[in-house]
């Protein structure tokens, strides 16, 4: 018998009865619901286009001012504006202007619903630690799996446009800011809990007043991470209709522009750098009364 | 949510005067301690527990009783289960079994409300490695029992500003904890304790992190602070120096049990075994044996030439007392000058010699 040199695997007619089955009903719901789905994320598709509208729409002069003023509110150090400026300016130079801001646009509102989504569910983890398991490993999974896996069943019941390519880019996003939450309470000295009951604070005081703000650096790092992992997304993002620099590089891919692949790739790195220097400098800033105690 | 509850207290509760009675107190880690208390009243050694049933014994039937208005020392090695009693009198940790009745009530009774407004107006509490909140100013943290319990906010400041004055950190208000020395953080973590206005003040090795030389004047400035206050205050400690020091009364805990109660002179004069007699051995006895404990009580009549000495004296001035005035012996008044007995320099050197004494007798033996 050949075995051992053929795995035993199920038998072929239960494995295609089970395919059928999974993807008929998706078809069904998809063809059953369709519309109601796309119904309930209309609201969202005019947050997303009124978002691109105002940045798009907005003079440069004036991105470049708020940019760097954001910049220098979270940083307060020249350098860190002095690079945001002049990544826009490069960016601006080489003609992709429109197309990265469509791209900041999605970055934008992505980290914002991560941001909104992943601090109360990290808290709820971190609350609740039997469910807190269970997502975990949920969390093991969204991170692993490869986006092209779950873009197939949002095109199938979303089909192809910006709202699928944001729910895409969100649930790549999510997982490290739910993590970081979670663990930044976690972190919070024993002792200071320990003093926060002692002084008879409710749940609810221990978790604002003391929980979070300690958590609080913590939880940057993590809005870092997410705002990285959305921007590393949005070239996948941008096979399903998702317009800006991930679309541009995705043309190039297709027909070996190499030129333009590099020019597309450098303006992503450049609005990835202008995320990065800014939010790690408010979590560095949030860390100066810190770090001492903490030791 | 508070407020109705708060009312409550205010009525039932007069806050100068708070007796805590700790009876019959147990304390088993594990995963089902209750299955081995009665063990453990049956006399299950705290050894014979961890190595048969893998539950670690922390308290073992603890009762004390402790003054309204004054310091209740606790004191023990690591591990003798110090940390732990002190957290069960605002419930920090929860008993196996046992009771612990503050004011007629018994705490472990209390709902989380009732237990959150007891911890809120009735305890403070002070750490050993400070826990003050980091990302807060001293002023902010000082108000911070007041924040938590919802008191208007330039109120509380007053408040807070007062006692940051009287622990002596004027001008530091606006500082963050990291930017203060070990000693400055923990006058903010006292004056955050203080601000409270709690009649039961918990200190669990509140000095212990400090520099020898600071936790000397912390100490004083705690003995300072209390004969005004008269707050009931239980501190925990591993040093004898400070808990004789300081303590009204003195309770030795060894492996989760109580092996001696008394106050600095039944520890120091009457050790209950070898352990503690160990632990006397290194004490500066002339600084904290009292002339009353070894003086005469039996004479009253000095021949006057020397002025008396006040009762409460230390061995230690009052040898300096005699050996300057070149007196063999003085006559103790009590504080309204009235004679109570009759020491002489013979009784103190006995004093101080018994130590020696105990020593050279166990090695001997």
């Amino acid at each position: 018998m050949d075995w051992d040199s053929k795995f035993p695997q199920l038998d072929p007619d239960t494995l295609l009865a089970a395919k059928r089955a999974i993807d008929g009903s998706l078809r069904a719901l998809t063809r059953n619901y369709g519309e109601s789905i796309e119904n309930f994320f209309y609201p969202l598709q005019r947050v997303l286009i009124f978002f691109e509208n105002v940045i798009v729409g907005t003079p440069w002069p004036i991105v470049v001012a708020v940019l760097a003023g954001v910049a220098w509110f979270a940083a307060r150090s020249w350098k860190v504006v002095a690079a945001v400026v002049a990544m826009l300016i490069a960016i601006g130079l080489l003609g992709l202007w429109q197309d990265a801001m469509k791209t900041v646009s999605l970055v934008f509102t992505a980290t914002i619903f991560a941001i909104a989504l992943g601090i109360p569910l990290g808290i709820l983890m971190n609350r609740f630690r039997r469910a807190g398991k269970v997502m975990q490993t949920v969390l093991d999974v969204m991170q692993t799996m490869p986006p092209f896996v779950y873009l197939i069943p949002v095109v199938m019941l979303l089909g192809i446009g910006r709202v699928p390519g944001f729910i895409a880019v969100v649930i790549y996003a999510v997982p490290p800011i739910i993590r970081l939450t979670d663990l930044g309470i976690r972190l919070v000295d024993k002792e200071v809990l320990e003093a926060a009951d002692a002084y008879g604070c409710s749940r609810s005081q221990k978790l604002w007043k003391v929980q979070m703000p300690l958590a609080m650096p913590t939880i940057m790092a993590g809005i870092n991470q997410t705002i990285m992992m959305a921007l590393g997304m949005v070239v996948i993002a941008s096979m399903i209709g998702v317009q800006g620099l991930g679309l541009n590089v995705l043309q190039a891919i297709a027909n070996q522009y190499f030129t333009q692949g590099i020019f597309n790739g450098f303006a992503i790195v450049g609005i990835a750098i202008i995320f990065d220097r800014i939010s790690q400098a408010y979590g560095h800033r949030l860390q100066k009364h810190l770090g001492a105690v903490r030791e | 949510m508070g407020t109705g509850c708060r009312n409550i207290w205010v009525r039932s509760v007069n806050k100068g005067d708070a007796t805590i009675e700790v009876r019959d107190l147990y304390k088993i880690f594990g995963a089902s301690p209750k299955d081995y208390v009665d063990a453990v009243r049956g006399g299950l050694s705290k050894a014979e527990l961890g190595r048969s049933h893998g539950h670690i014994l922390g308290l073992n039937n603890i009762n004390i009783s402790m003054a309204a208005g004054k310091v209740q020392v606790v004191m023990g090695l690591s591990g003798s289960g110090k940390s732990t009693l002190i957290r069960h009198i605002n419930r920090l940790i929860e008993p196996t079994s046992g009771s612990i009745v503050i004011d007629g009530r018994n705490i472990l009774e209390m709902s989380e409300l009732e237990l959150r407004e007891f911890r809120r107006n009735r305890t403070a509490m002070v750490f050993q490695r400070f826990a003050l909140l980091p990302h807060r100013t001293v002023i902010d943290n000082v108000t911070f029992g007041a924040e938590v319990r919802g008191v208007d906010k330039a109120k509380s400041r007053e408040t807070g500003m007062r006692w940051i004055e009287r622990v002596g950190l004027h001008g530091f208000e606006h500082r963050y904890p990291h930017e203060l020395s070990g000693g400055m953080q923990q006058r903010v973590g006292l004056a955050r304790a203080l601000a409270n206005d709690a009649s039961i003040l918990l200190m669990d090795e509140a000095y212990s992190a400090l520099d020898p030389l600071i936790r000397t004047d912390m100490q004083t400035m705690l003995l300072d602070l209390q004969s005004e206050l008269r707050k009931t205050i239980v501190f925990i400690t591993h040093d004898l120096d400070e808990a004789l020091r300081i303590g009204d009364n003195i309770v030795i805990l060894r492996d989760g049990s109580i092996i001696q109660q008394g106050d600095s002179q039944d520890i120091l004069l009457r050790p209950a075994d070898d352990y503690i007699r160990r632990f006397i051995k290194d004490v500066n006895r002339a600084r904290f044996i009292k002339i009353d404990a070894v003086m005469d009580r039996s004479q009253k009549n000095g021949n006057g030439a020397t002025s008396p000495l006040k009762s409460g004296t230390t061995l230690e001035v009052a040898a300096l007392e005699l050996t300057k005035a070149s007196r063999d012996s003085a006559l103790v008044t009590d504080n309204g000058g009235q004679p109570i007995g009759l020491v002489t320099l013979h009784q103190i050197t006995a004093a101080l010699s018994s130590g020696v004494e105990t020593e050279a007798t166990s090695e001997a033996r």
